[in-house]
């Protein structure tokens, strides 16, 4: 155990840059989060999805911060404040992006109720118009 | 009569909506037209810079906090480079140029790069910098909001950053930078 | 170089006979006869051959590689396989306007042909609001995007056709994405037509009713091919990334699948009017919106496309009038509104409104989410990407209820159900099914219950088809076969995408030649690396071996393409697949080292996710062809 440790620091000190980014057990949650991180110089695909210079300094900087304990929110908040909002593929809901969550669900309730309330017969008037 | 024509008037607003919206979403796509759509962060611009720690270039093991680095009340041009990148050759003379310039001091941080190289480069293109950083993992630059090489930010006394120049620096962005600094000194 | 001008000469021509149509149009509207003039039939054919004509010009110059145009000088190398010479003729810009405009064209010819049961003035109609179209497309051609455009001096070479569209799911991708684009073109000036000629009806309904399905075929079979491009070529083992290129071609696909369900009603029980056709035209508007959105470059995409803003302007113009045109022509014509039907709750209309009203949702959220960061961008000058993210939680929640309505609806009789015991019958299933496969929550992991809760629906929409299916073959009850097809499809394709959901496996490493990786049951070992001299590009391939506990080997060669015209580097992704699995592995060089970043992916069901696109079309096809 102390040998592959030993190694596995040599090992990074030696291929210091670019070398593997997420040793540790928050594998699954680094990908969830390289995902809904928005790549700058490949615009149009996600850290994930990147093999840019600039999607592996993102990737280091995301075992780095999740080491340190910041939680996925957190370490949206730290790139948006550096980036702007830009860089997070789920827009936050806050003023600005308001009508972008509601209007969808707004628009379903409105397409629902219209139908169930207007075009669809309530029991009691089936007999009515039958006879 | 007047329920018919009560439902022409709703029937005649509801396609004026239907009209405004499609106005509006048009006039939405008609201005796009002329806006690039190409990101370029620009969040930190005109906000005091964010803290961060690097390493110090001509000694190992010694680090560097934002108030280390940027001690005086003056400007600050801190330039992130690196010798294998070919952009930074081109924007070279001017940062040569910009050391002249007493009220302004140069902070490079070097960014992913080799030492020998970077020395390399230092030695032969002459070293503009008062003061050289080394970023080795890319931490820092993130840290300031830049996503590649070359990237320039200026600084002013209050450590907030008053320019941004992603790219290597044009002639123009040479100006841009003596006229700010220029202007805040004669006040 | 003369082939050029001959070219573009047939297409100047071919806006005369346009024109000239327009006119003998006209006359023959307010003429008392019954038939259309033979003078239409005839210049419709030569609008269409001279279209024809031009079009196989430009890809004789493709393949001859006249560098005297310039769309060949900027799309085109003499070293590129012919058959990216030739789909390089629609590769590009002007180009594949040229083929829109053919398909355009020769859609309107065979409606003119097909529809010679119909009203007279009613196909006048049509074929003059298709003219219009054409006629905008043309000129649009002639006057901003000439691909007869001719360069002097002639350079000796081109500059070649970016490598990541040298592909053959590509080179097909774009034509069958535009006659489903086109298809729906058709769609919208009969809608016209025929809401001007108070023709709005069963009969009406009935004979659009197989363009609406052959543009559907095509749009899905085109959306597919786009998917499978970008699963293999973009080397991120994904096949929808919610880029609003790819949302833009779902739009007019979510409404005329909602177009394909409500045209039913309007044939069965003669209502629902102006809500088919309302969707009739937001198809058509949606299509060119998207055409408009991509040729523009205003959306930031993946799929960049050079882009100029006169063309963009044009387009935007064009798209206007026709949204405005189309507006007005519906509010002076919309049917008259008789006494508002109702509908039973336990019929098979409610069960398509239901489906309408799902579709529609799902359209208003992929709409918003494109454009959404757009309007924000003017308006308040912020910058927001909408991601995957955001589509996943608004559409993914709402396919529960939507499987479950998909299973029952079809179920139901038109007008009234009045033996409800069919229905207590499927709930029971579902509950038969929900208890069977709850085990599986407790199996996996939180965060896969929304997939699999989808899995159990799909299931269950499954097994209802399969029962219907086993019906109409075994006791041979008269059921729609090309219904129960397509919708077979759509339930392998949501079982496919769950699965693919649950248990695919992903590894992102840096290996050098000699390393292993072990992950879960496997091994991925690094053999060695080999270099490989192509007629177009240069490439170092890895070869790679994957083995799993039994000691079963398979093998992987993912390869990095280095190509000179124009200079570019490309990771092209290996995959071994079998029934179940996709194994798939890409590799790209990292700066300065020994070694390359691997990205291995285990993806379950990935091939059924295409064949079950191309089962929904075959349902389709089998409704075209029962005509």
């Amino acid at each position: 155990m102390k040998i592959k440790l030993v190694l596995f620091i040599v090992f990074n000190i030696i291929f210091n840059y670019n070398y593997v980014y997420s040793k540790n057990n928050n594998l699954d949650l680094h990908k969830q989060i390289s995902k809904n991180i928005r790549c700058i110089v490949c615009q149009g695909q996600s850290i994930d999805e990147s093999n840019s210079d600039f999607a592996i300094n993102i990737k280091n900087l995301i075992s780095a911060k999740l080491e340190e304990g910041l939680n996925e929110e957190e370490i949206y908040q730290f790139l948006k404040s550096r980036y702007g909002e830009w860089i997070v593929y789920k827009p936050e809901l806050n003023i600005n992006n308001f009508i972008l969550w509601i209007l969808p669900y707004a628009l379903f309730i409105a397409g629902g109720f219209y139908i169930f309330t207007k075009l669809i017969k309530k029991k009691k008037k089936i007999n009515i118009n039958r006879y | 009569m007047f329920l018919k024509s009560r439902e022409n008037i709703i029937r005649f607003l509801f396609f004026l909506v239907i009209f405004l919206l499609l106005f509006f979403l048009g006039s939405i796509f008609f201005k796009s037209l002329n806006t690039t759509k190409i990101f370029v962060p620009d969040k930190l611009i005109g906000r005091s810079l964010p803290d961060f720690t690097a390493e110090s270039f001509d000694d190992k093991n010694k680090y560097f906090t934002k108030n280390e680095i940027f001690n005086e009340k003056k400007y600050y041009l801190l330039n992130i480079w690196a010798s294998w990148c070919g952009p930074c050759r081109e924007e070279h003379p001017i940062l040569i140029k910009l050391s002249n310039d007493h009220n302004l001091e140069l902070v490079g941080l070097n960014f992913k790069d080799k030492k020998e190289n970077a020395l390399k480069f230092l030695n032969k293109s002459g070293n503009p910098y008062n003061k050289v950083l080394i970023d080795n993992n890319g931490s820092v630059s993130i840290s300031l909001g830049a996503y590649g090489v070359p990237e320039t930010f200026l600084i002013n006394e209050k450590k907030i950053i008053e320019l941004k120049f992603v790219g290597p620096l044009k002639n123009s962005d040479y100006k841009k930078i003596l006229k700010k600094i220029n202007y805040k000194n004669e006040n | 170089m003369i082939l050029g001008q001959i070219g573009f000469l047939l297409l100047v021509s071919s806006l005369i006979f346009s024109i000239y149509l327009i006119y003998l149009i006209y006359f023959n509207y307010k003429s008392v006869s019954d038939i259309i003039s033979i003078k239409i039939y005839t210049f419709t054919f030569l609008q269409l051959i001279t279209i024809l004509f031009s079009f196989f010009f430009l890809i004789f110059s493709f393949v001859n590689s006249d560098f005297s145009l310039v769309s060949v000088y900027q799309n085109s190398h003499t070293t590129k396989p012919l058959f990216y010479k030739i789909s390089g003729t629609w590769g590009n810009h002007e180009g594949s306007l040229l083929l829109w405009l053919l398909v355009l064209s020769l859609f309107s010819f065979f409606f003119l042909i097909q529809s010679r049961n119909d009203l007279k003035k009613y196909r006048l109609l049509t074929i003059l609001f298709q003219n219009l179209i054409i006629i905008g497309f043309l000129v649009f051609i002639i006057k901003t995007s000439n691909p007869f455009l001719s360069l002097y001096p002639v350079p000796l070479e081109g500059l070649g056709l970016n490598p990541i569209l040298q592909d053959p799911a590509l080179a097909i991708h774009p034509p069958i994405l535009y006659l489903g684009y086109v298809g729906s073109s058709i769609v919208f000036s009969s809608a016209l037509a025929a809401m001007i000629e108070k023709y709005v009806n069963k009969i009406w309904a009935s004979s659009i009713k197989i363009w609406i399905m052959i543009s559907w075929i095509f749009l899905t079979i085109g959306i597919m091919l786009g998917s499978f491009w970008a699963y293999y070529e973009l080397g991120w083992g994904g096949f929808w990334f919610w880029d609003p290129v790819e949302n833009v071609s779902l739009m007019p696909w979510l409404t005329l699948t909602a177009l394909l369900h409500s045209i039913i009603i309007l044939e069965k029980r003669e209502t629902f009017h102006s809500w088919t056709l309302i969707l009739a035209i937001i198809s058509f508007t949606l299509s060119m919106n998207g055409t408009f959105l991509v040729r523009s470059g205003i959306l930031n995409s993946i799929h960049t496309f050079a882009n100029d803003p006169a063309r963009g302007l044009y387009i935007l113009i064009f798209l206007s009038i026709l949204a405005f045109f189309s507006l007005i022509i519906f509010y002076l014509f919309q049917p008259e509104k008789k006494e508002t039907t109702r509908f039973f709750l336990f019929s098979r209309e409610t069960s398509i409104l239901i489906n309408n009203w799902f579709m529609i949702f799902f359209l208003v959220v992929v709409l918003i989410g494109t454009i959404y960061p757009l309007i924000l961008e003017i308006l308040n000058n912020s910058k927001i990407s909408v991601g995957p993210p955001f589509f996943n939680i608004l559409i993914i929640p709402f396919l529960i209820p939507f499987l479950i309505f998909m299973s029952i609806g079809p179920r139901m009789n038109w007008i009234n159900t009045e033996n409800k015991s069919i229905i207590k019958k499927k709930l029971l299933h579902l509950l038969v099914i929900i208890i069977i496969f709850s085990p599986m929550f407790f199996y996996f992991d939180k965060k896969n219950i929304l997939s699999l809760s989808i899995f159990i629906l799909g299931i269950f929409l499954l097994l209802s088809l399969l029962n219907e299916l086993k019906e109409f073959f075994i006791k041979s009850k008269i059921r729609n076969i090309s219904k129960i097809i397509s919708h077979l499809g759509f339930a392998i394709l949501i079982i496919s995408i769950s699965l693919n959901n649950i248990f695919s496996i992903e590894i992102d490493t840096n290996l050098k030649v000699g390393d292993s990786y072990k992950f879960k049951k496997y091994e991925l070992v690094f053999q060695n690396i080999s270099g490989k001299v192509e007629k177009n590009y240069n490439s170092v391939i890895g070869k790679f071996i994957l083995k799993d506990i039994k000691n079963d080997i398979i093998y992987l060669n993912p390869e990095i393409r280095i190509y000179e015209n124009p200079p570019m580097i490309t990771s092209e992704a290996s995959i071994k697949n079998n029934f179940f699995y996709d194994n798939y592995i890409t590799m790209s060089n990292i700066q300065g080292g020994e070694y390359y970043n691997i990205r291995f992916q285990k993806k379950f069901m990935m091939l059924w996710i295409w064949i079950s696109a191309l089962v929904m079309a075959f349902g389709g096809l089998l409704r075209v062809f029962k005509k």
